[in-house]
């Protein structure tokens, strides 16, 4: 059968879990700093998070606060009970044997994201957990060794989980970017992927089109660290499946992992070998009780999210749904913009073109500031905007009327050209650079 | 009087009068212990050159006028508890190498009250027994009679206190640790409610339950002791910020008219001899003009089978970082008693089988804090044996997996429910053992325990007798 038939017959079913790190200054549940990346291995350690006995985990306000403001961002109900469940399972970068994460009572339940077409995407929960150290496989002499850096293990992460809601790889990835954007929003995380800051895992299967349960399997590809990689891995999961099911076999549950050098996926952990994490509540850290007005206070300390300010600059700016999208994927962007907009407008400039400016030009927003920005447009406006001979007679009647400063400069006094700069300036209305009219003003002095 | 047979109180008293100097109290310490250490074994590792040092410190800073708790005072600390760089082993082979790189909080406390470490006590392995027997490095012996059990787990902690090789210990309990073996060795043993102790640098057994807490000759002692201890610790999520008091200054004023609750099955199948105490103890309390009301609490046996799920439960998800990868030593050096709460703790948490066994046991758990807080309506104490027997002959926890819930019967609804107790001896059997009792009390009421264990302690004179060693 080819494939079109099947894509015709079969419709994918497609779900999501991002982890994300949070940028707190410490780990979650110690002083450690929480800053590991490109760091001596094991420098970033203490009892806590190296799990040594005795040692107890005492979760940092931040960190929760962290989820509770992604939770609250994604629309979700946040539970006023919650707790931290012990997740077993023995892996060597895990010291604990267990990592503390949350089960049965995650702080955020039931929210969504919107995505362009109106695609409405369930979040199932959003929860938080400690990260794992990380291994490491060297030679060492003649020896392969495997090394563990702890330097990662307790670092906050929040994992964000969707129903099954996504029908292509396409909307998984507008999904994410605007998933990144509003956790960026929050000043909470970098939300890097390249720099593991950000990892997916998504769980892909199919079911015959026009059935509504879901299928009695899923595959999930773990550990993904780059949208573009998601889009591949379901691009490839969607079509190996599909042959399987065009070949009249049926696709098993499984795990399977992502093969960059040869594009594919690759099968790591079968049903049968699923994990038994035995679950049960953390009895180092007591559950949280929330008031709701505690609830209503995360509420408020919530900063306008991309869609609120989409829709803003649309209306306040009269700029368009492609320019205001673009503004506000970045939050550092979208200040420029409006800080730049409202110096713009005490020179009358548009907001319509500040926004050209700042998109195209690719503004480093490290070093300019938005005056500056605006001070250029305005010089490079002037330019365009005054013919020379207007310009010309306006110098030549600004020296008219001040001989006096003509009479200074004759004398020697160079600093009379600034006075008459000045002068045509302020009659210039910002049209031309000071450069420009200190030139055509020195030029004319020195012909006088 | 020898200086090794003196209380904190006693001692410290004549550390500030300067009758002697804290080297020469601890010496006399390190002399008793090298004397009846090969009998006993109460310690596991032995600081001697370390406790010396700090002796000499402590006189430097008596001689400067400085007063501080526990100031010069030689102690023994249970050897699960990390002490930054002594070997802490929690008496498991798992763990013979392990030298921690800090201290857990109550050895900090008890450090900064000046107090003199003598070294590290024998216990239970992980603290998974009532014997002492479980330890991989010996069993340690009931000074009263070295053919018994001290009990446990914190049993060198209780042993160095009876034999008078520690002035005072710190010791910790899940469910009788440090009652029971305070019982059997004729000392005072006070486990405080969970959460008064700070837990950190405590090696878990069952992180709900765990709760650090003092081994004495004296109840004044124990007061003391709990006063350098008890507090919130920000290292300890689960410790409580409730203000401690001022508990030995609590002891002068004698509580009055005191209602005692007895439950009649905290007396079924207990050794008669030992009714019979308890019962002239109660009597005892009457004479101070206190009342005894008998209350309906539950039988200890749900208790026993409540905590067994949840301590298995717990300690077979705190055991999972002895994975072999780290500290040095491979799984196949958890003794037996560890391999089957690891067993049945795993099976209790399996997908399946959780709601029937850990989640129905924190249910029943809940049942038992809330009998109790009937109870303490009623009454402002509850008073009933420690211990169904005396200590029993050495040897007796083998071929016996549920030893331990056996001789801590009565102790395991108490801890269960998180509420405070105290093991005070209140006679000695025909065989010339101890037989003691404890007093419970509701949550952070320790004062009240300790009050009403001091009154009795101050009419009777069970402490003055000592073991023949």
């Amino acid at each position: 059968m080819r494939n079109d038939t099947l894509t015709a017959m079969y419709q994918p079913v497609i779900g999501l879990e991002v982890h994300v790190e949070l940028s707190t200054a410490s780990k979650m549940f110690c002083r450690c700093s929480s800053d590991y990346f490109g760091q001596e291995p094991n420098t970033h350690t203490c009892p806590v998070c190296l799990g040594l006995p005795g040692a107890l985990p005492v979760p940092i306000a931040k960190a929760i606060e962290g989820c509770i403001l992604i939770g609250l961002a994604l629309n979700c109900e946040i539970a006023l009970f919650s707790q931290f469940d012990r997740k077993h399972y023995f892996y060597p970068d895990l010291p604990k044997g267990y990592q503390i994460s949350q089960y049965q009572h995650p702080f955020a339940q039931r929210g969504s994201i919107v995505l362009s077409d109106d695609k409405k995407i369930r979040i199932r929960r959003v929860h938080m957990e400690e990260d794992t150290g990380k291994l490491l496989h060297q030679d060492l002499g003649s020896r392969a060794v495997s090394l563990i850096d702890f330097n990662r293990s307790g670092v906050p992460l929040v994992e964000i989980v969707t129903e099954p809601d996504f029908e292509n790889e396409h909307q998984v990835k507008e999904y994410l970017q605007k998933l990144q954007q509003i956790i960026r929003s929050l000043n909470v995380a970098t939300a890097n992927p390249d720099k593991g800051e950000m990892r997916f895992e998504p769980n892909i299967s199919l079911r015959r089109a026009g059935e509504t349960n879901l299928p009695y399997y899923k595959v999930e590809v773990k550990n993904i660290n780059s949208f573009s990689i998601v889009e591949r891995a379901i691009n490839y999961e969607l079509k190996r499946q599909s042959s399987l099911l065009g070949r009249g076999e049926a696709p098993v549950q499984e795990t399977r992992g992502w093969d960059e050098k040869r594009h594919i996926t690759i099968g790591q952990r079968s049903k049968e070998e699923a994990m038994d994490y035995r679950y049960f509540p953390e009895p180092d850290i007591p559950p949280f009780r929330w008031q709701p007005g505690e609830i209503d206070e995360f509420r408020r300390a919530l900063p306008e999210l991309p869609d609120a300010k989409k829709a803003r600059f649309m209306q306040g700016y009269h700029i368009t749904e492609y320019d205001a999208e673009r503004l506000t994927r970045e939050r550092r962007l979208a200040d420029f913009f409006e800080e730049a907009a409202k110096v713009g407008q005490e020179h009358g400039l548009d907001p319509k073109t500040i926004a050209n400016v700042v998109m195209n030009k690719k503004i480093d927003n490290d070093t300019t500031v938005p005056a500056e920005l605006i001070k250029n447009i305005v010089a490079s406006r002037s330019i365009d905007a005054i013919d020379e001979t207007e310009l010309q007679s306006i110098i030549q009647e600004v020296i008219a009327s001040n001989p006096k400063a003509v009479e200074d400069y004759k004398k020697g006094k160079t600093n009379a050209v600034m006075f008459l700069v000045g002068a045509s300036m302020r009659k210039l209305k910002g049209r031309a650079t000071a450069e420009h009219v200190k030139g055509l003003i020195a030029a004319y002095l020195d012909a006088l | 009087m020898e200086l090794y047979e003196l209380t904190v109180a006693e001692a410290s008293k004549g550390l500030q009068e300067k009758r002697f100097s804290s080297s020469e109290l601890t010496s006399a310490c390190l002399e008793r212990i090298r004397a009846v250490e090969p009998e006993l074994h109460a310690f596991v590792t032995l600081t001697e050159e370390q406790a010396l040092e700090q002796a000499r410190k402590a006189d430097f800073l008596l001689g400067s006028g400085e007063v501080r708790d526990l100031l010069g005072i030689p102690i023994s600390i249970k050897d699960n508890f990390c002490t930054n760089g002594v070997r802490t082993t929690a008496s498991s082979n798992v763990l013979k190498n392990f030298v921690p790189p800090y201290d857990a909080t109550a050895v900090r406390l008890i450090t900064e009250a000046g107090a003199v470490s003598l070294g590290k006590t024998n216990m239970d392995a992980f603290a998974h027994g009532s014997s002492t027997e479980t330890s991989d490095f010996g069993a340690s012996r009931n000074p009263w009679n070295i053919e018994r059990l001290p009990g446990g787990s914190s049993g060198g902690a209780a042993v160095s206190v009876a034999a008078d090789e520690a002035i005072a210990a710190v010791g910790s309990e899940t469910a009788g640790s440090i009652r029971q073996p305070a019982g059997w060795c004729g000392v005072v043993g006070l486990k405080p409610t969970y959460g008064r102790v700070s837990r950190h640098g405590l090696i878990a057994m069952a992180s709900s339950l765990d709760s650090p807490g003092p081994i004495t000759k004296s109840v004044e002692d124990a007061a003391l002791m709990l006063e350098v201890l008890a507090g919130h610790d920000p290292l300890d999520a689960t410790s409580s910020p409730l203000p401690t008091k001022p508990y030995r200054e609590l002891l002068k004023e004698k509580r009055e008219n005191v209602t005692i609750g007895i439950s009649d099955d905290y007396f079924e199948g207990v050794d008669p001899e030992i009714v019979t105490a308890v019962q002239t103890a109660l009597l005892e309390f009457e004479r101070l003009g206190h009342r005894v009301k008998r209350i309906k609490l539950f039988d200890p046996h749900y208790a026993v089978a409540v905590y067994t799920i949840i301590q298995r439960s717990e300690v077979s998800s705190n055991l999972a970082r002895y994975d072999g990868i780290r500290y040095g030593c491979g799984r196949d050096a958890f003794g037996e008693e560890a391999q089957r709460r690891i067993m049945l703790g795993t099976y209790s948490l399996s997908a399946g089988y959780y709601d029937a066994y850990y989640a129905k046991a924190q249910k029943v758990r809940t049942l038992i804090v809330e009998d109790f807080a009937r109870a303490f309506e009623e009454v402002d104490v509850v008073i009933g044996p420690t211990s169904p027997s005396t200590a029993l002959p050495a040897g007796s926890s083998k071929n016996h997996p549920l030893f331990g819930e056996v001789s801590d019967a009565l102790l395991e609804p108490s801890s269960i429910a998180g509420l405070p107790g105290i093991s005070v001896c209140c006679s000695f059997s025909k065989e010339l053992l101890p037989i003691s009792m404890q007093v419970i009390g509701p949550h952070f009421m320790e004062d009240l325990i300790l009050n009403v264990a001091h009154q009795y302690e101050q009419v009777t004179d069970w402490r003055s007798r000592k073991p023949d060693l």
